[in-house]
């Protein structure tokens, strides 16, 4: 149910773009009102959950160790996966963030005859993530070529490297390929794997979909229906200099990848997506294990009411005396 | 009531059923469940709508507005622990954590996958504290909290250990465990516990340990010790209890004070400290290092552990000694500072042996027992023969907490290999940080639900049997009470021939004391080797 949902309701988007344009020449509404909308969605959406879970305190302190703790000098302690300090914390979430540290330590049960029950070393989900994640940074800073002139250095060397293999005109990049090959294999695995299927949501697929739909009209686009890059850049430039105007000839493709865009941008802040925010504010990550060393403070920890030493004596007073137990009434 | 035979228990079926997970009702299946908590047990402790009730009955007797009480505790709660609203907001669900929990290996139910065992919360979440799942209901993964949801979310909430293998291996560290406590927080609101942390806990708050030991038993139980022990060692200790200006409080968990094999930990603990001539006291008061409360609310946790401190101060020691203990050490390590500091009545904790400064505990003055054994050995301050645990082929079980929640790997090996000759590691998905649950932690520990324990215990006793069959391990060491407790009878089911043993009753027993006679058993009362003639 899920996956087709979300499957149709990606079609149905593309499907509004192109009629829209299409039919209905709204260029002006999807190349200019709907992406200064989505635009402000996503910024103000983050920022709003992100708010919202930072004002949400942090009652304790509870790092998941991955390593030895700092003891003794005679003791080498793990600095990162089991962080004293805040330069160890930031190491092991610059490692989280940039090569999905926690992913690649996944391993694979199976159980066997014997019985017995092994567990292998699985890197394929930390392949297919690292490139899926890195691959679309890449590409996305590609297309700052379309809002700055001049184009900076970076993103020319970016394109270079990019296009090493030197086959085809347009060029193609790496990058484009490794891109729609990550996200069919994280929706192949979501479909073939029997418990990742049982586990999904619809708001696992929509995902999926709209952005291997955005992947796909960005390729049909640069590869085969070629579209006027010019005309794009000067709308683009247009609009982040607020001075928004619609070149004509642009071709209803780019309407759609854009239109798709516009909607991942929007759909991002309600989604699961926000791991992207999130993944900084995890409590079992971010946070150094010293805590014997130094007090965490809960801002809302209160006073509970306890049993009391005075109370114990008083129930078992005799007892103890009559084993020898000191008392402090006799 | 009989337990299915091993090869029967070991056909496990992975794949999920037919029907969708929020179409398909839990199945209470008798051994896989604990029993409800009793009426008085709530009531010592003064906490919501004690009654009986009963697991199989239809009517579990909720409040008239359980509906209420238990959303509002969530939006409460969501606002009070951001790792609660992070983790219910941004799981991406790819997987990663379902193979890695020892009830979904050892059971194969879709439900004990964490991730989905955390959606069975999610979607309430979603229906009640989100705007998309108000209004898009199931297609955003949101569903209504009726009677059969909320039984079972009480019927996963007590089939996760708090053990923490998953988080270790999500990408954003998602932690089951904050999210079955403050399930359990939840469930607690409106009454549903179950008998076996709800008691220990009314007997904890009254008594000071788990257990129920009042003080003259207490005393009793080491008077026995300090019998075998003179027997043994022809050493007599004499503990002190409750004693003020002792340098150090001493504080285990009263299993070990109790019930085989931690008894043996304990003599071995006695042993040490005699030879050391170390100015120490036990406390009839703090009688327990461990903590039930932990497993019912947070709120629980903190009445429960109070008295530790209290207890330090009224006897105006220097520092808190902790022995063998997991889930003790996850509450010591990782939330007493927080809930008890600053602690400036004690003073930085110093082995009075050594002169090491334990720096790393210089604020909570907690120092775990095998910090402060395995700094004695490094120093040359024991002399210890490794021969006498020579019948001993030994592996070592890093408990949950010792090893995620605290990161104490080494010194309990170091000690290890300095009083025992054979020592052998499990393969190494399954130790240290990767370390499997012993299948019965969180309270988990009953007997009415063994069948749940055997299938969770499955993933490290399978563990145990390869380097048993590889190295001839008979002999599974430990740190934690709990695990002493149940790794017995998960080894006689799975792996028979492997005992299980604390660290400190192997270093009791490899301790040459000054004057001591001429050994011929073990604490146990076994031979030593060489000695069987004897």
């Amino acid at each position: 149910m899920g996956l087709l949902f979300s499957f149709f309701t990606v079609v149905i988007l593309g499907v509004i773009a192109l009629v829209g344009v299409r039919t209905m020449h709204l260029q002006y509404f999807f190349g200019v009102v709907i992406p200064y909308l989505a635009f402000a969605a996503f910024i103000a959406g983050i920022v709003y959950r992100v708010l919202k879970w930072a004002r949400i305190p942090v009652p304790f302190r509870i790092p998941t160790t991955a390593g030895q703790e700092k003891s003794f000098p005679w003791i080498k302690s793990n600095t990162i996966d089991n962080p004293f300090t805040s330069l160890g914390v930031i190491i092991r979430m610059a490692l989280e963030v940039l090569v999905f540290r926690s992913l690649f330590r996944n391993t694979r049960m199976e159980l066997r005859d014997g019985p017995q029950i092994t567990y292998g070393s699985t890197k394929w989900l930390w392949m297919a993530g690292l490139a899926f994640h890195w691959t679309f940074l890449i590409i996305l800073t590609r297309h700052l070529r379309l809002f700055f002139e001049p184009v900076p250095f970076f993103v020319d060397i970016l394109e270079t490297l990019d296009g090493f293999f030197q086959v085809g005109a347009p060029v193609l990049y790496v990058t484009d390929l490794i891109f729609l090959g990550a996200v069919t294999f994280l929706f192949l695995r979501r479909v073939i794997i029997p418990q990742v299927r049982y586990i999904s949501l619809a708001s696992d697929f929509f995902p999926l979909f709209l952005i291997g739909a955005i992947g796909g009209t960005g390729v049909l686009m640069r590869y085969f229906l070629k579209t006027d890059v010019v005309g794009i850049k000067e709308l683009m430039m247009s609009l982040i200099t607020f001075s928004p105007a619609v070149p004509a000839g642009i071709g209803t493709i780019f309407y759609i990848h854009l239109f798709l865009v516009s909607a991942l941008f929007a759909y991002f802040p309600m989604s699961k997506l926000m791991h992207m925010a999130g993944v900084f504010l995890s409590p079992t990550r971010n946070l150094a294990n010293n805590n014997r060393a130094v007090m965490h403070v809960n801002p809302w920890n209160y006073p509970v009411k306890a049993h009391t030493y005075d109370e114990y004596e008083e129930e078992f007073r005799d007892k103890m005396k009559s084993v020898g137990l000191p008392v402090e009434k006799e | 009531m009989a337990n299915p035979k091993p090869e029967e228990l070991i056909r496990i079926d992975h794949n999920p059923p037919k029907t969708a997970w929020m179409d398909t009702r839990p199945d209470f299946k008798p051994g896989m469940f604990c029993y409800a908590s009793k009426a008085k047990s709530l009531e010592y402790v003064g906490m919501p709508n004690p009654r009986q009730w009963s697991v199989k009955d239809e009517d579990w007797k909720l409040p008239e507005n359980w509906q209420e009480i238990f959303i509002e505790g969530l939006r409460e709660r969501v606002d009070k622990y951001r790792s609660f609203r992070l983790f219910l907001d941004i799981c991406v669900r790819c997987g990663a954590c379902a193979d890695k929990c020892h009830f979904y290996i050892g059971g194969g139910d879709p439900k004990n996958m964490p991730v989905l065992r955390a959606e069975l919360l999610r979607s309430i979440y979603r229906k009640y504290c989100t705007t998309s799942g108000r209004i898009m209901g199931r297609i955003a993964g949101a569903r209504d909290l009726t009677l059969d949801v909320l039984k079972e979310i009480w019927y996963y909430a007590y089939q996760c250990t708090e053990c923490r293998r998953c988080s270790l291996f999500c990408p954003y560290g998602i932690d089951t465990a904050e999210i079955t406590i403050l399930a359990r927080e939840l469930l607690n609101l409106l009454g549903l516990n179950i008998d076996w942390i709800a008691g220990p806990v009314a007997n904890c708050y009254r008594t000071g340990n788990h257990l129920g030991l009042q003080p003259h038993t207490i005393k009793d139980s080491f008077d026995m010790f300090v019998d075998d022990l003179e027997t043994i060692s022809g050493i007599k200790v004499s503990p002190t209890f409750n004693r003020k200006g002792a340098e150090i409080l001493v504080v285990i968990p009263s299993g070990s004070m109790f019930a085989d094999p931690g008894t043996f930990t304990t003599m071995g603990e006695l042993l040490l400290f005699h030879e050391l001539g170390l100015d120490y006291t036990w406390s009839t008061f703090a009688s327990e290092g461990g903590d039930f409360g932990f497993f019912t609310t947070n709120e629980m946790a903190k009445r429960l552990h109070s008295k530790i401190y209290a207890e330090a101060k009224r006897l105006k020691v220097k520092w808190i000694l902790g022995g063998e203990c997991g889930h003790m050490w996850r509450v010591w390590h990782q939330y007493h500072n927080t809930w008890f500091g600053p602690v400036d009545y004690l003073e930085e904790p110093v082995s009075p042996i050594t002169g090491t400064r334990f720096e790393n505990a210089k604020s909570n003055k907690t120092v775990h027992i095998t910090e402060f054994t395995a700094d004695l050995i490094k120093n040359g301050k024991l002399n210890l023969d490794p021969k006498r645990n020579d019948n001993l082929i030994v592996t070592y079980h890093d408990s949950c907490n010792t090893a995620r929640g605290m990161g104490l790997l080494e010194e309990p090996r170091y000690i290890i290999k300095n009083v025992c000759n054979n020592f052998y590691e499990m393969p190494e998905n399954t130790i240290r940080e990767q370390t499997f649950c012993c299948g019965s932690g969180s309270g988990l520990n009953a007997s009415e639900n063994m069948e749940q324990r055997l299938r969770g215990g499955l993933p490290r006793a399978n563990a145990v049997r390869h380097v048993h069959k590889k190295y001839g391990v008979n002999m599974l060491a430990c740190i934690c009470a709990i695990d002493r407790a149940v790794l017995p009878p998960l080894m006689d089911y799975w792996v028979p021939g492997v005992a299980v043993t604390g660290v400190h009753e192997m270093v009791g027993n490899a301790l040459i004391m000054k004057g001591e006679k001429k050994r011929t058993t073990n604490l146990r009362g076994d031979p030593l080797p060489g000695m069987e003639g004897e």
